[in-house]
């Protein structure tokens, strides 16, 4: 079992089809029902190197090792630089899975209902990738390729994310059938970048993938000022929450339905833009 | 990792288990129950989802179900038969019992680790701290509240012990 990164890159250079294993909280469900039986497998939970965390302010940003634990992500440094990230990080299972599940355990499973995915996608983070002879960052929007793929090349492994740091309101919110414990049935995250009077919009369990809502975040430039704390009209409020709607590509499954995901998505990305001009 | 036929071992209650003939699979949860002997660790939702599972590993609760076995070498792993030093039950087993935390039992073992992993880190938790901390755990039976009370007293028995 490596115990440096420079051991894992080796082992999955060997063998680049062998399956990666960092917290567990998604491939062990699938191995404990049967529908994954590994048989060469690469642990990557001793690599402390995977556990990193830089947050460089003259450069804006922060990157966080794939392994990290979403429990280290709720409060502190990351959470001041990075609200969204904390608040994904909270809702994330228990505490029980919160000492376990990783970003790079989000991203190498790709489901869109990944809770740190809206995050990544509404800040355009970059996926960084490392194999035994070369690294590559890749943005996460063409990290994400579908449900449940992603970019991952045999004999790579995801060492890190880099996620700026933006002057602005940024949150996330999601509905679930409970308070905790609970996979999203609809996840938003919105950021307002008030330098730029830019916005992003990611929307989770919406779709495929992840959704960001460029149309809506165009649209919404154009119809304010969001360099400064506006308040906004109810009608405004009410076409943004449709555009949003809109934007969303969500089925019918055994965790919600499409019609009540269009409607619960529109309501969270209206909450939260409330919530942005109310600060 | 060989799948197959890797020896390893395992730190369980302070005691060194060697683990054979293992398939790489296998779980924590199932290692303890089916090859250590140490049932008292309950498996139920195997998916993460049910904490009766819950094991401390380096400090932390996690769910053994979620914990492949062969990958916590090098981890010190404590299980709820060792929350107590001998037969005599902790503050917290004994308040399950006198305020009727306990109903049909398949979540308590879980509850139990649970709540000894919190009042470690915090001895006057607050009531949304409480609820936080065991989120994770569900049961059936008793609508929590007479957990709720329970914690509440094993708080006020452990203060009351240490003044």
């Amino acid at each position: 079992m490596p115990r440096t990164l420079t051991d894992a890159l080796k082992a999955i250079a060997a063998n680049p089809s062998a399956q990666l294993i960092q917290g567990g909280t998604d491939l062990m469900v699938e191995i404990n029902f049967n529908h994954r039986k590994p048989t060469d497998v690469i642990a990557l939970r001793l690599v402390d190197e995977l556990k990193s965390v830089q947050i460089d302010t003259k450069k804006s940003q922060v990157t966080i090792g794939a392994g990290l634990p979403y429990q280290q992500m709720e409060h502190g440094e990351i959470a001041r630089h990075l609200p969204a990230l904390a608040q994904a990080a909270r809702t994330v299972g228990s505490p029980q899975i919160r000492s376990a599940g990783s970003i790079g355990g989000n991203l190498g499973t790709c489901s869109p209902a990944g809770d740190a995915l809206p995050v990544l996608s509404a800040l355009d983070a970059t996926v960084n990738l490392q194999s035994a002879e070369a690294s590559r960052s890749v943005s996460v929007h063409d990290f994400m390729v579908g449900v449940k793929r992603n970019a991952r090349l045999p004999g790579e492994i995801i060492v890190s994310t880099t996620l700026p740091i933006v002057s602005g309101w940024q949150g996330y919110a999601k509905v679930g059938v409970r308070n905790a414990m609970v996979i999203s049935v609809a996840s938003c995250c919105l950021v307002v970048n008030r330098a730029n009077g830019t916005i992003a919009v990611a929307l989770g369990a919406v779709g495929p993938t992840i959704i960001r809502c460029r149309e809506t975040e165009s649209w919404l430039a154009s119809q304010m000022n969001l360099k400064i704390n506006a308040t906004i009209s109810p009608n405004l409020l009410q076409e943004f929450g449709d555009r949003i709607a809109n934007e969303s590509k969500p089925i019918d499954d055994h965790r919600s339905t499409a019609t009540y995901r269009r409607h619960a998505v529109s309501v969270l990305a209206r909450r939260l833009l409330t919530r942005a001009n109310s600060q | 990792m060989n799948p197959n036929s890797e020896i390893y071992n395992l730190r369980v209650n302070g005691k060194t288990y060697e683990i054979r003939d293992s398939w790489v699979g296998e779980s924590l949860l199932y290692v303890l129950r089916e090859r250590l002997n140490l049932p008292g660790t309950k498996g139920a939702c195997e998916q993460g989802e049910c904490g009766s599972c819950t094991v401390i590993m380096d400090g932390q609760a996690v769910c053994s179900c979620l914990v492949m076995a062969a990958t916590a070498i090098d981890s010190e792993i404590k299980t709820v038969e060792n929350v107590s030093a001998g037969d005599s039950l902790t503050e917290v087993q004994d308040a399950f019992v006198t305020e009727g935390g306990v109903q049909c039992g398949f979540c308590t073992p879980g509850l139990v680790v649970a709540i000894e992993h919190l009042l470690s880190q915090n001895s006057d938790p607050s009531e949304i701290e409480i609820k936080e901390a065991i989120s994770g755990n569900i049961c059936r039976c008793t609508g929590y509240g007479r957990i709720f009370e329970a914690v509440d007293k094993a708080v006020s028995v452990r203060k009351a012990k240490t003044l």
